[in-house]
């Protein structure tokens, strides 16, 4: 056999060890396997690795206290058992060893204003497509609020500031890196303003600029940190972020 | 039937956390990974359509994976500077020919594996223990089927070649 043919035969014999052939083309891998020494014997160590990898590598079983964290994530648990579970588990095991401590950098620093301008705002960017916008739509903050209870393992203040000429029009979540976040949609005019709310993990100066052509404000209060994003001018987004406070 | 989110979740948090752990090789980072992909499952249920759980709960896992690593490698750089050496992602070991030689057995198949591009390895991972199709794997990792296989192929050679088996590649 050339070995141009057999090189096009290697995927065709992988796919036969990995189950995904037809038979008609299982019969051709076959028929060319009685005669070709050199891929008859690659089929015998993909199977041999198969078996070696099936055989020796740990299988990870989620530990328990994962388990336990997942199950009041859920929907349905209750949103003060959540607070308890989230991050400690992650953190105290994340105290011990050198490779946990690594974790840690992982996920504290994403909460520091560098690294989550560039968040926030891709965010922002992706919430305006459409469809993405809105989990909840409503006005009524009555209804925004109640919302996060069990979606959240906190509870984000929200405001009407309907009468300072920002009204709530309503809320979703989103992911941040290491947070999970409440985000509150308001409008002023035409423009959207995302406000991202999660809880601060330390004190956090106050911060204003711009990325991308969008502006952000970003104070903490009351143990929650705070981002403003919106295309609106900075003025107004200050005032905005005045009338939250 | 479409089941309900919670099932999903709790069926398939072995496989997920596996995944995490294959994808970030922390298995504290691997468990804030998975609870964070629980979260992001929150959001995208309602557009999934009851077909196979287990891989619309892996793609987001795998996602999840993806960001936090990309995150870690960022924080590494801002914290640490140039010391960031020593978290660089997806790894910072020997190629897989050197990691087999120094151990035995499953702790060296194990390295060789770990020693994989990211790319590589998730294909390997869900195919040889999560035992997923080429179909599902491609819509998971979000490339077409022929990338998977081409994957999967590049993935086995380094390990044959690692494991020594191998004398008829380049």
């Amino acid at each position: 056999m050339s070995s141009n043919h057999c090189q096009e035969m290697r995927l065709l014999v992988q796919a036969d060890v990995d189950g995904e052939l037809q038979a008609a083309e299982a019969a051709r891998v076959a028929d060319h396997l009685e005669s070709c020494v050199e891929c008859a014997r690659l089929q015998q160590r993909l199977l041999a690795l198969s078996d070696t990898l099936r055989r020796k590598l740990p299988k990870h079983r989620a530990p328990d206290h994962l388990r336990q964290a997942v199950r009041a994530q859920l929907p349905g648990a209750r949103a003060g058992r959540q607070a308890a579970r989230r991050w400690p588990a992650g953190l105290a095991a994340a105290m011990v060893g050198m490779a946990a401590s690594l974790a840690l950098f992982a996920v504290l620093p994403m909460r520091g204003v560098d690294g989550m301008q560039d968040w926030v705002v891709a965010a922002h960017v992706r919430a305006l497509q459409p469809q993405h916008l809105l989990d909840v739509a409503s006005t009524d903050r009555h209804t925004v609020k109640p919302w996060f209870a069990g979606r959240l393992s906190f509870s984000p203040p929200v405001r009407d500031l309907a009468t300072d000429g920002f009204p709530l029009i309503g809320a979703r979540l989103d992911s941040l890196p290491g947070s999970e976040a409440a985000v509150l949609v308001y409008r002023r005019r035409e423009h959207v303003i995302n406000l991202f709310v999660w809880p601060a993990s330390a004190e956090e100066a106050t911060t204003e600029g711009s990325r991308d052509g969008y502006n952000f404000v970003h104070w903490a209060a009351d143990g929650m940190t705070f981002w403003a994003v919106s295309d609106l001018n900075a003025r107004e987004l200050l005032e905005f972020a005045g009338r939250v406070r | 039937m479409r089941p309900e989110f919670e099932e999903v979740v709790l069926a398939h948090l072995d496989a997920a956390y596996g995944l995490a752990c294959w994808l970030v090789r922390d298995p504290n980072l691997a468990e804030d990974v998975v609870q964070e992909a629980v979260l992001r499952g929150i959001n995208y249920f309602a557009s999934f359509r009851g077909e196979d759980g287990r891989a619309w709960l892996m793609r987001i896992v795998r996602n999840t994976a993806y960001t936090m690593l990309a995150a870690r490698q960022q924080a590494g750089r801002i914290e640490a500077g140039d010391a960031g050496a020593v978290l660089e992602v997806p790894d910072p070991d020997d190629g897989p020919e050197l990691a087999l030689s120094r151990q035995d057995d499953a702790a060296r198949i194990e390295r060789a594996l770990a020693a994989l591009p990211i790319e590589l390895r998730e294909c390997l991972v869900l195919k040889e223990i999560e035992e997923l199709s080429y179909k599902e794997i491609a819509h998971i990792t979000g490339v077409p089927i022929g990338t998977v296989m081409s994957r999967l192929w590049r993935a086995r050679r380094a390990l044959m070649t690692a494991e020594g088996a191998a004398d008829d590649e380049q």
